[in-house]
């Protein structure tokens, strides 16, 4: 029982000492064990034993073990193998050869050996150094190679397939120990001189041999040379000589890629088609995403590609923003509010320059609107004008700020040096704004940066801002860019409050905000949600006292707009965008127009609406009440309504004459222009014609949105219900001929696309649900895939369970040892008898013989003398 | 702070002291008085004080009055009964004592002059502590009667000096809701509420046929303040609170009787309602009928007469009306003709759009949940309710929906609005009549509700979500709408807002430029930067 681990390896021994193949073919050796049954996927080890082996191994296994055993009982002296490690089980036996090896060599360690560095084993293989074997090439001659076969072998292999090291090294070790031993010589070394000798003769033959080949190809060659001026062609001769030196070139091409490093596999360079295709095939994939989230799908995991990624995209949250490209190389300095005079001529000068370079930009801006095609701009630019080039390197190595200063000095050096003397000048004006700029902390900081100066000044300063504290490059950057986002988004609210309002500047900050917004969607999405949150409460509180509130000042509004720039307002529900309308749709229907001031704004809302669900084409009633409220107000005549004008716009009272035309001659000299968004909060209107060209312009902006949203909701079923109050508005009410060509024209348009829309729809009908299948009478199956196995006990069980049989069966398999065991030693203990007992009967046997004999021979004796 | 606080101290301190020694000498020359009759003559200083234009002094003086007075009455050294003019009181054979007692029945009915006159004060504590005077003054007399008590049917109590203070209460000057809030303490007692009661209906009997019934907004909101804040206890066990305790022949005082009040009440609240109002007054009174005044009638149908002139006037007000006339029908088996017609002429865009409008829905899904009522009807209301949805807010559109789908749950002959299959497949224009004011004519069962249809494509999801709902068959529970009835804009604003987020945050993929560029470009279109 206590030799298990022996066991094994015993039987190992056993089987390892048998041709297994031979006794697997006798079939009078195997035994087949008969299945009851064939179960399909299931692998049976046992279906033949091979019971005489099995017996033989187990008889053997206790004649090692069990019978030596007993031998050795009642014996006191014992034969003990004191090898090293031989009783340790624990030890592999490589490690117990090694461990032995090594102690043996301690052994034969001397002291003189101890400063003997240079000392090295010989190595061998049967027997036979591997050194002396290297130097003995066989040599396996073909006609067509020459005489720089016999190098084809230690060093040339050496060289060329990278095996030199050891060899060579050990062919000198070698040498040094045939120098270094003059001992006596034992047998070993008596054997090593033998082979030594005969190696020696075995290379001074092969000498030979060469020397004969050598022989033989010089006549070869000679004999070539006169063949030469037999025949007038020499075939080989030429050949062999061009190779040498091919060879050498190859070799040393080898040695110089064996030195190189190896050079990455890099992806094929794309041409612009492809460029473009995939381009084509990513916007593909994001139209789709939306068009899913439009229609109310749940969103998958998709939802991250969301995010635009250009093809060289490192994936690691970093925009290249190659609108900094006119980045000018400014000294580093802090910055000072004191030095502003000095900044302010640096920034005239600049604004010059920035302004033509705005100007192409703004060109290529227009067609493209991904970075891929920004990135070759830069390339582009980078090769048309090296002082660009310059920075675009700076721009690439702005990332780390460690080299910031060396940078600086760089870009201060730089231009000066190469570049005439005018660009060297601007450069020096320039040098003001510095390139890194610590992240604003709160909002008041960011207030104080960007103070006193011009729009393009100020996005720059952003986004340095932004990528000097680049989330890579430290652990609280990512929440100090977040920060700046919402301080960011408070500034374009102060900007858009300011009289007047600073509107260009907030336009040159959005692709700042864009791009900030990219990198950090939740801080974005919050920061939006608690505006919206705030502006939406804060009306709901006064509509509670009041009943009414005034329209959203012009900060909301350009929160709005902003809001339809970073996120997608055709999903279904967005947590901003849904908010957002919602708060549009509110101020539309509970803010009263008093004034053309309030009117301009309920229009710039409707705009805004009306770009919100462009693209969904979802139905916003709201929109459509206040379009023809508006209209409504231009009608003169306001008795005998067709229609019903809802809330906030009343049928008559004493702001519904607000855009009637006080005077009808003004149509003349009115022509269409843009509204300034201004208007929306301070409308200085002179003049009654001033007034009703502004009455116009806003009558022309609402034919115009009630266009727009005909084309939208044509295909509604109930247009035709919708846009029944706008209808008659315009076709009895309104008429054409009081209006400007330019509005008579929307007007005729608005009444055709009206009118020309289907009024006949098929009834509804609900949709069609599958019929529910009839009750099956079929038994239930239910798959048992673990047989024998208990179910619904408790791990706890199971494991125990488990257990218990494992215990069984191992007690039963010990019993069973043991009884066989006892039957071995039964058996042995028998034999003993046995051949003790027929011992002793032959040994009687011969006594008696022998007393037999000796009593023939005396009777014989006896009866000779008788005789 | 701390030099500043000084100061303040200091500073308040000498006022104090100067109001202190005001306040000593008040109370000095009262206390004379009272002392002995020898110093009445100080009384003329008092209420000369009492006419001062400093609002402290006047408070001191009306405090001192009250003081002095109430003393007087206690002791009942004020003349009882008709006073005699002064001159006459002096030239008169009277005897020491009872000169004196007219003297000061005198300058007890000149202080209460004052005091009525101070009632309308510009100055708010003036205005309070005189009417606290005069009430303290009206307990006085009502405890020790300034009349002779002969006649048995004549219960003491001071009406004429209540009927003043009523008066000046219902200013047509000036608006008196805070000091009406102030007298609403004294309404909690039972007589008092009953003579102001009948006060005001004779005062505004009075002052209205003077007027004759044209509006006069000050003057009838002060009456509805006033009016509004009265209120009438349920049981009669609970009329235990007087201000004036009758001890003989309290059972029989009609102010003791439940009764009685109802019917001062009725009378009152009629009295006023049967005069032209203006408009606003008109709805506040229909906001606080059904709960407030219905209840305390004696004869609740006496109001149908103003309910269903107030049904007729249409828009807001019929919305109000509504209310009052549910409680008359519900409980007092009103039986109005074309009610449902009425009601369904109130549908109109403004429904979604007033403040009443959870009120409206809530009463119309009353009326509106009688199993007995035609299928035309029932068919009617929901489809102009939904031709009237494409004008709703998004607020109205979660109640109306399901609101509908209620009605068509109801009445299950109704299904076929949204789902009508047949034979031949053709489009069909919709055959409902919007302008037609009969729900029978208007052909409402020959049509289907398109309209859903449309809000399936409405710019909130919760609103196209619950629109879907007419694609499957309805489920058989009903939705309750009483839980979306108060909603506003910003609740449903916050359900998006406060949703916690899991996934990420779609953004927009087209880079943005410009402020204006981007969308459809509508705005860039027609509005410019600067």
């Amino acid at each position: 029982m206590g030799k298990a681990p022996k066991k094994r390896s015993m039987a190992d021994k056993v089987r390892k000492t048998k041709t297994s193949t031979e006794i697997k073919n006798n079939p009078f050796e195997v035994k087949i064990n008969r299945k009851k049954f064939d179960i399909l996927g299931r692998k049976s080890k046992h279906d033949v034993g091979l019971p005489g082996v099995s017996r033989s191994k187990a008889i053997n296994k206790r004649k090692e073990t069990l019978l030596k055993e007993y031998k050795q009982k009642n014996k006191s002296s014992k034969f003990i193998d004191r090898r090293f490690g031989e009783y340790d089980t624990k030890m592999a036996p490589e490690d117990k050869i090694l461990k032995r090896f090594a102690m043996e060599r301690q052994r034969n360690h001397d002291k003189k050996d101890v400063y003997n560095l240079n000392e090295e084993e010989e190595l061998t293989h049967y027997g036979q150094s591997l050194a002396e074997m290297e130097k003995f090439n066989d040599l396996v001659n073909s006609d067509d190679e020459s005489e720089e076969k016999g190098l084809l072998s230690a060093e040339l292999t050496a060289s060329h397939f990278g095996g030199g090291g050891l060899l060579r090294k050990k062919s000198l070790g070698e040498q040094q120990e045939g120098e270094g031993s003059h001992r006596a010589k034992s047998r070993q070394e008596l054997i090593e001189e033998l082979i030594q000798k005969s190696k020696l003769e075995k290379r001074e033959r092969q000498v030979q041999k060469e020397e004969a080949q050598e022989l033989t190809e010089k006549l070869d060659q000679e004999w070539k040379s006169i063949q030469a001026l037999m025949v007038k062609k020499t075939p080989k001769g030429e050949r062999v000589e061009e190779e040498k030196p091919k060879l050498e070139q190859y070799d040393m091409m080898v040695r110089e890629l064996g030195f190189e490093m190896k050079a990455q596999p890099s992806e094929k360079l794309k041409t612009p088609e492809e460029l473009a295709r995939e381009e084509r095939e990513k916007l593909q994939k994001l139209e789709a995403d939306r068009l899913r989230r439009m229609m109310g799908d749940e969103v998958g995991e998709s939802s991250q590609s969301q995010i635009h990624m250009s093809a060289d995209d490192l994936n690691d949250g970093f925009i290249l923003d190659t609108d900094d490209k006119k980045t000018l190389s400014y000294q580093d300095g802090k910055w000072n509010i004191g030095e502003e005079s000095e900044e302010d001529k640096g920034e005239d000068e600049e604004e010059g320059q920035s302004g033509e370079e705005e100007e192409s930009e703004a060109e290529e801006e227009d067609e493209d609107g991904d970075e891929e095609e920004e990135e070759e701009e830069e390339e582009e630019q980078e090769g048309s004008s090296e002082e660009e080039d310059g920075h675009s390197d700076l721009e690439s190595e702005q990332e780390s700020e460690d080299e910031e200063e060396k940078q600086d000095e760089k870009a201060s050096a730089k231009p000066s040096l190469s570049k005439e003397e005018i660009k060297a000048q601007q450069e020096a004006a320039k040098a003001e704004l510095p390139y890194t700029f610590t992240a604003p902390e709160n909002y008041s900081d960011l207030k104080d940066l960007l103070h006193g100066h011009t729009p393009d000044n100020q996005r720059l300063i952003v986004a340095r801002t932004q990528k000097s504290n680049h989330a890579s490059l430290a652990v609280g950057n990512k929440l100090k860019l977040q920060k700046l986002f919402v301080f960011l988004l408070e500034y374009i609210g102060e900007l858009a409050t300011r009289s007047p309002p600073e509107l260009t500047t907030i336009d040159k900050l959005i692709p700042e905000l864009y791009t900030l917004c990219q990198m950090f969607p939740e801080a974005a999405c919050k920061a939006m949600q608690s505006i919206l949150g705030d502006a939406g409460h804060s009306m709901e509180e006064v509509l509670e006292v009041k009943g009414h509130v005034a329209f959203p000042a012009l900060d909301m509004l350009i929160y709005l707009k902003v809001t339809a720039l970073l996120f997608p307002t055709s999903d279904f529900r967005h947590p901003v965008t849904t908010p957002a309308l919602l708060y549009i749709s509110q101020a539309l229907t509970k803010c009263p127009v008093r004034s053309l001031q309030d009117l301009t704004s309920g229009l710039a809302l409707c705009c805004l609406a009306v770009e919100y669900v462009s693209f969904s084409k979802r139905f916003l009633p709201e929109l459509i009440n206040f379009l023809a409220g508006t209209l409504h107000l231009a009608v003169q005549d306001k008795t005998a309504l067709g229609y019903t004008v809802v809330l906030p716009f009343r049928p008559s009272g004493k702001c519904s004459d607000l855009l009637v035309l006080s005077d009808s001659e003004s149509c003349q000299s009115w022509s269409k222009k843009s509204l300034p968004l201004s208007a929306t909060q301070r409308l200085e209107l002179k003049n009654e014609l001033g007034r009703d060209h502004h009455r116009l312009m806003c009558l022309s902006t609402c034919l115009d949105l009630v266009k727009r949203c005909c084309l939208l909701y044509k295909d509604l079923t109930s247009f035709a219900c919708i846009f029944q109050p706008i209808r008659s508005l315009l076709s009895k009410h309104l008429s054409a001929q009081t209006l400007p060509e330019l509005l008579q024209e929307l007007h005729s348009e608005i009444l055709e696309t009206i009118s020309s829309a289907p009024v006949t729809h098929s009834r509804l009908v609900l949709e069609r649900k599958k019929p529910i299948p009839l009750k099956l009478l079929t038994p239930k199956i239910v798959e048992v895939l673990d047989y024998g196995k208990k179910r619904g006990s408790t791990r706890e069980e199971r494991e125990k369970e488990r257990l218990q049989h494992k215990y069984k069966k191992e007690f039963k398999g010990a019993l069973r040892e043991i009884r066989k065991d006892t039957r071995f030693l039964a058996r042995e203990k028998l034999n003993e008898v046995m051949n003790r007992d027929s011992e002793r009967k032959r040994k009687v046997r011969e006594l008696f013989g022998s007393l037999a004999t000796q009593e023939g021979e005396w009777k014989a004796l006896k009866r000779r003398k008788r005789k | 702070m701390a030099p500043a606080k000084k100061r303040n101290v200091s500073s308040a301190k000498t006022t104090e002291q100067s109001v202190k020694t005001a306040k000593i000498d008040l109370n000095t020359k009262v206390e004379s008085i009272l002392e002995s009759r020898k110093n009445a003559n100080d009384v003329f200083d008092i209420l000369e004080i009492l006419q001062s234009a400093k609002e402290k002094d006047v408070v001191n003086a009306v405090n001192a009055c009250s003081k002095l007075f109430c003393t007087l009455l206690e002791k009942k050294e004020l003349f009882l009964g008709k006073l005699p003019g002064e001159e006459e009181a002096l030239s008169g054979g009277y005897s020491a004592e009872e000169k004196y007692r007219m003297f000061m029945r005198h300058r007890y009915n000149s202080c209460v002059e004052m005091l009525l006159e101070h009632l309308s004060h510009e100055l708010h504590g003036v205005k309070e502590s005189a009417l606290c005077c005069l009430m303290k003054f009206a307990a006085g007399e009502g405890q020790h009667p300034l009349e002779d008590l002969d006649w048995s049917e004549h219960y003491s109590f001071p009406r004429e000096l209540i009927q003043a203070v009523v008066k000046r209460l219902l200013s047509k000057t000036t608006d008196n809701s805070l000091m009406i809030s102030r007298f609403q303490e004294f309404l909690e007692m039972e007589d008092v509420r009953y003579y102001v009661m009948s006060s005001i209906r004779e005062n505004v009997g009075k002052v209205m046929d003077k007027n004759k019934g044209a509006l006069d907004p000050i003057y009838q909101n002060n009456v509805f303040t006033l009016m509004s804040n009265i209120s009438v206890p349920s049981q009669e066990s609970e009329l235990t609170n007087f201000m004036v305790k009758q001890e003989a022949k309290h059972d029989d005082w009609k102010v003791a009787k439940l009764n009685e009040h109802k019917r001062v009440f009725e009378r009152m609240w009629l009295g006023f309602l049967k005069y032209k109002l203006p408009s606003n007054m008109y709805k506040k009174i229909l906001v606080i009928l059904h709960d407030c005044i219905l209840p305390h009638m004696s004869k609740p149908t006496l109001m149908i007469d103003f309910l269903t002139a107030a049904y007729e006037v249409g828009g807001a007000i019929s919305l109000l009306a509504l209310n009052g006339l549910f409680v008359l029908i519900h409980q007092h088996n009103l039986d109005y003709p074309d009610f449902y017609k009425k009601l369904y002429n109130l549908l109109e865009p403004s429904v979604f759009h007033v403040k009443y409008r959870a009120r409206f829905f809530h009463l119309a899904n009353l009326f509106l949940s009688s199993s007995h009522l035609p299928v035309y009807l029932v068919a009617a209301f929901a489809k102009r309710l939904a031709r009237l949805a494409l004008t709703a807010p998004p607020t109205a559109l979660v109640i109306v929906l399901p609101f509908i789908y209620n009605l068509i749950r109801r009445h299950p002959s109704c299904r076929v609005l949204i789902h009508k299959p047949s034979t031949e497949d053709e489009p069909l224009e919709d055959p409902y009549l919007m302008d037609e004011e009969d729900p029978a004519k208007c052909r409402a069962l020959e049509s289907s509700l398109w309209e859903i249809k449309t809000l399936q494509k409405h710019y909130h999801p919760d609103v196209a979500k619950a629109a879907m709902s007419i694609n499957t068959p309805l489920s058989e529970k009903e939705d309750d709408i009483s839980e979306v009835l108060e909603i506003t804009t910003y609740e449903l604003m916050e359900r998006d807002l406060k949703q916690s987020q899991t996934k990420s945050v779609p953004l927009e993929f087209e880079t943005a430029t410009q402020l204006l560029k981007g969308g459809a470009n509508v705005l860039g279109q027609h509005f410019c930067l600067d």
